[in-house]
């Protein structure tokens, strides 16, 4: 156990804290999962935190010049240096409270950017902050595509869904690739805390948040965040969705505290992946053959996790 | 009390940083930049100066952690030359538009391709738009004494901007010098702690870096550009106080010898002393030739330059750089539109020189000289003109 964690209880549904670091009045989509995510993880991590936003979604809709839904100190860069602006911020701040040009107090450094700006362009700086050991947590908000320039495949697009570029046709049936492991990128850079979460799964979202805020050293949480525009889902289904990409193993629950997996939500009668696809135009063109495949890639990464987490299906 | 020592002018541009008491340096290695960044490391490791330093992973990511550094609130510092300051290019603008008062050393080297590690402009030339102050040494004092003013402007309250210091790669940043080097004391008299007007502070919430509207766009460009052209009361002043503390005036453009002159030579960087040796020569001669320098580079310097030039007919302008397919060089450019509206304006002759390392010698500038006297009674068939290309 990490010893910033041990006293650590948990946040419970009759106690959460009140106050909201995102606040409400942000120009998101309707039913938008991704925002729901972030704001609930801001709530955990809390008032006295800096967030450092990558370009998308996410700093789009909440920071339209003269309005900010910000109520924490917010920075926005770049699209692909999140988390090399926040090494920037988290080393002044520990150097200028040394030398006590600032008030000595823990502040969190939290560097939030989109599946693009984490798998895609901005796995390089993300990789070197997390090399560099700085303290601060990154939140990939990962709706499986570069959904703020009109739903085009990123590396974290899952296999054979519908996007711009990556369209079904004569010869193709949507992305041809597996989804990138980013989590598991973040592991192999010896981290001492990495967890996957779901705002279906609010009160864990909040309890791993607020742990990778605790933990001295980086902290990589990768969030599953469902669009309803990108994904061609009703506006109300965001949490069912996200709910049944659990219940599936599409999206398993985990943490890995200093490189030991601990699957938080063994799912041990998974319901088929077909009911997760369903749901989605994007995954509207596949053939029975095709969901069949998927079933099997997912229960093969399943297996994988199992076995990395010492347990047995 | 400041002494007189022989030194790497790439260490006095890093002993100038450690006397600025920098909170924090993002370093990634480029040649001819690494020697800064080294003696920066050490004297961190050594504990002679209380300083975050952050090996970054690239030159983007440098000047990304520079801007969170800084607007955290902290006295930020970094070096780059060439690719690693292309490579920076979409950040660099970034830093004067959230008013970042960064302060980066450039040793400036040719840009790929063909790859070349060696010393002209065209790095930094291909940052003409990115709003930073720019300034330009000739020797390693200046170096030196351009690296304070640099803090020291960049952090006042009326400018807020962040500062290029150039110097010429190897053949400036490699070379050692007889150089003053100030005590700490000193620099303290010139040179305040930092107060950030705004900051990244949980008790005070700010939002920086925010979506630019269609209706608010422009209005932040021009403050950025308006930012940066009143910017220039405080680099003279700044000049003005560091002078009457330290007996070193500088200005933003240098005059020499253009008394009486009939061709003046425009130049910039390390190049300038070779020049002032060729005038001298031409002079001895009796040619009536002079040669004026810019110091101070962005925000251009007009009226100052103007005042240098006045009544001269020829103007023989020396780029460091190729503008490939362009009208002229990018000094030349900026030149003749500063001149395009003034009566009676000289003629500028434009000529490209020293690219990727390629020596500029007093022959060299005999040469352009020369031309310039010929194309001033027979105007030239070409816009510009590259000196010293060798038939292959």
């Amino acid at each position: 156990m990490i010893k910033e964690l041990e006293n650590f209880k948990g946040f419970s549904a009759k106690k959460l804290p009140l106050a909201d670091p995102l606040a409400s009045g942000h120009r998101a989509c309707q039913g938008c999962g991704e925002v729901l995510a972030l704001k609930l993880a801001m709530k955990a991590i809390g008032m006295n935190s800096i967030v450092v936003s990558a370009t998308g979604c996410m700093e789009i809709i909440t920071s339209t010049f003269p309005q900010t839904a910000w109520n924490v100190p917010w920075l926005h860069v770049a699209f692909e240096n999140a988390a090399a602006v926040a090494s920037g911020t988290e080393a002044a701040l520990k150097v200028l409270m040394r030398k006590g040009k600032i008030p000595q107090k823990h502040i969190d450094v939290v560097a939030i950017g989109g599946d693009g700006a984490t798998a895609d362009i901005g796995l390089q700086s993300l990789s070197g902050a997390m090399e560099r050991g700085h303290d601060f947590v990154y939140i990939c908000l990962d709706n499986e595509a570069y959904m703020n320039t009109g739903v085009q495949r990123s590396s974290s697009t899952p296999y054979g869904a519908m996007t711009t570029t990556s369209p079904p046709g004569k010869k193709s049936f949507g992305q041809a690739t597996k989804k990138k492991n980013v989590p598991a990128i973040a592991v192999a850079h010896n981290i001492p805390y990495v967890a996957t979460a779901s705002p279906a799964y609010f009160l864990d979202l909040m309890n791993k948040a607020k742990k990778a805020a605790l933990v001295k050293g980086p902290a990589y949480l990768h969030i599953y965040s469902s669009c309803p525009t990108g994904w061609r889902h009703g506006g109300d289904l965001a949490i069912e969705i996200s709910k049944l990409a659990v219940e599936t193993n599409v999206f398993p629950l985990y943490e890995v505290i200093e490189g030991k997996y601990i699957i938080n939500r063994k799912i041990t009668k998974p319901k088929p992946v077909a009911e997760y696809l369903k749901k989605q135009g994007r995954f509207r063109h596949l053939t029975d053959d095709l969901i069949a495949q998927i079933q099997r890639q997912v229960d093969e990464e399943y297996e994988k996790l199992l076995k990395l987490a010492g347990e047995t299906a | 009390m400041a002494k007189r020592i022989g030194m790497e002018v790439s260490i006095a541009a890093s002993e100038a940083v450690k006397l600025a008491d920098v909170d924090l340096i993002a370093a990634y290695p480029i040649t001819p930049q690494t020697h800064i960044v080294e003696h920066l490391s050490e004297v961190v490791a050594d504990g002679e100066l209380d300083a975050a330093f952050v090996p970054v992973e690239s030159e983007h990511s440098a000047m990304s952690c520079c801007i969170g550094s800084s607007a955290a609130g902290a006295r930020t510092f970094t070096a780059t030359s060439s690719q690693g300051l292309a490579l920076m290019h979409e950040i660099l603008f970034i830093a004067p538009a959230m008013r970042l008062p960064i302060v980066m050393v450039v040793a400036n080297r040719a840009l790929s391709g063909p790859i070349s590690i060696w010393n002209d402009h065209s790095d930094i030339m291909s940052e003409q738009d990115i709003a930073w102050i720019q300034t330009f040494a000739e020797n390693g004092q200046e170096v030196f004494d351009l690296v304070l003013h640099a803090f020291r402007v960049a952090e006042d309250s009326k400018v807020l901007l962040p500062v290029i210091v150039n110097l010429d790669g190897f053949t400036l940043s490699h070379v050692i010098e007889p150089i003053e080097i100030l005590d700490k004391a000193e620099v303290d008299k010139y040179l305040p702690p930092y107060k950030p007007k705004v900051r990244l502070d949980p008790r005070k919430p700010v939002s920086m870096g925010m979506v630019g509207i269609p209706e608010i766009y422009t209005e932040a460009k021009k403050a950025t550009d308006e930012a940066l052209i009143n910017s220039k009361k405080v680099v003279l002043k700044a000049w003005k106080e560091f002078g009457d503390l330290f007996g070193r005036y500088y200005n933003p453009v240098e005059s020499y010898k253009t008394e009486g002159a009939e061709v003046i030579l425009i130049t910039m960087g390390s190049i300038s002393e070779t020049a002032m040796t060729a005038i001298d020569k031409m002079r001895e001669k009796g040619m009536p030739v002079g040669l004026v320098r810019f110091r101070l580079w962005k925000p251009f310097p007009a009226p100052e330059f103007k005042k240098a030039i006045a009544g001269v007919q020829t103007l023989a302008v020396v780029d460091r750089a190729l503008s490939p397919g362009g009208a002229c060089g990018p000094v030349a450019e900026e030149i003749k539109a500063a001149l395009y509206a003034e009566r009676g304006r000289p003629k500028v002759y434009n000529f490209i020189a020293g690219l990727g390392g390629r020596d500029v010698t007093v022959e060299n500038f005999e040469e352009i000289v020369s031309k310039a006297f010929t194309y001033a009674k027979k105007r030239p068939k070409q816009l510009y003109e590259m000196i010293g290309v060798r038939e292959i």
